[in-house]
């Protein structure tokens, strides 16, 4: 599933809204979570799961190609933990 | 860094902003579009958000783990377990956020 496929879902499922607003209310809920991780901020979703920023230290990589080392500064990731619901669902648990 | 949580309400908080609907229509919408995602990777379909990331299920063989306090071998069953890819953009406005 894509993003498109998700908005037409959600459209198809509320007749009463316009598409362009089934669209900016998809948008919306993934801006917010990006937003809130750029600020530091966590995003926990009950039984789906919670987003959260991973800091990684600065380290000595490797050009892969010419196998010269290079500075890796300290960065912060994106992490995704899936919620407990979510993963005994994924298992046919619940 | 201001260290906040975020819950499904400050999500349906936005969308109400956003677009003119009641508090109550904008949380079953963000719930909806939570559980339209979940059925899909039950399925076992990826589910891929442009310039958002992907997420995807992996099929993970049995193997042998340890318990950690008695040293005991026991054996971990195979399983399905989800993996979240974020996309460049969001690493991007993630490490740029959090200098």
């Amino acid at each position: 599933m894509i993003r498109s496929e998700l908005i037409q879902t959600i459209a198809d499922e509320n007749p009463h809204l316009y598409q362009r607003d089934v669209e900016r209310i998809v948008n919306t809920i993934f801006d917010e979570i990006t937003n809130a991780l750029a600020q530091g901020n966590r995003v926990e979703l009950r039984g789906f799961g919670a987003f959260s920023v991973k800091k990684r230290e600065a380290r000595v990589g490797r050009n892969p190609r010419t196998g010269d080392s290079v500075q890796v500064d300290a960065k912060a990731v994106p992490f995704f933990k899936t919620g407990k619901l979510l993963r005994d669902r994924l298992n046919g648990k619940a | 860094m201001t260290d906040k949580t975020l819950t499904r309400m400050d999500l349906s908080e936005a969308v109400f902003r956003e677009v003119g609907l009641s508090r109550n229509e904008s949380a079953e919408l963000v719930e909806s579009v939570l559980d339209h995602i979940s059925d899909a990777l039950v399925d076992g379909e990826q589910v891929k958000i442009s310039s958002f990331g992907t997420f995807s299920v992996r099929d993970k063989n049995e193997r042998i783990g340890r318990n950690p306090k008695t040293g005991e071998e026991v054996p971990i069953t195979p399983r399905r377990v989800l993996t979240f890819r974020p996309s460049h953009l969001m690493k991007d406005k993630v490490a740029a956020g959090n200098k």
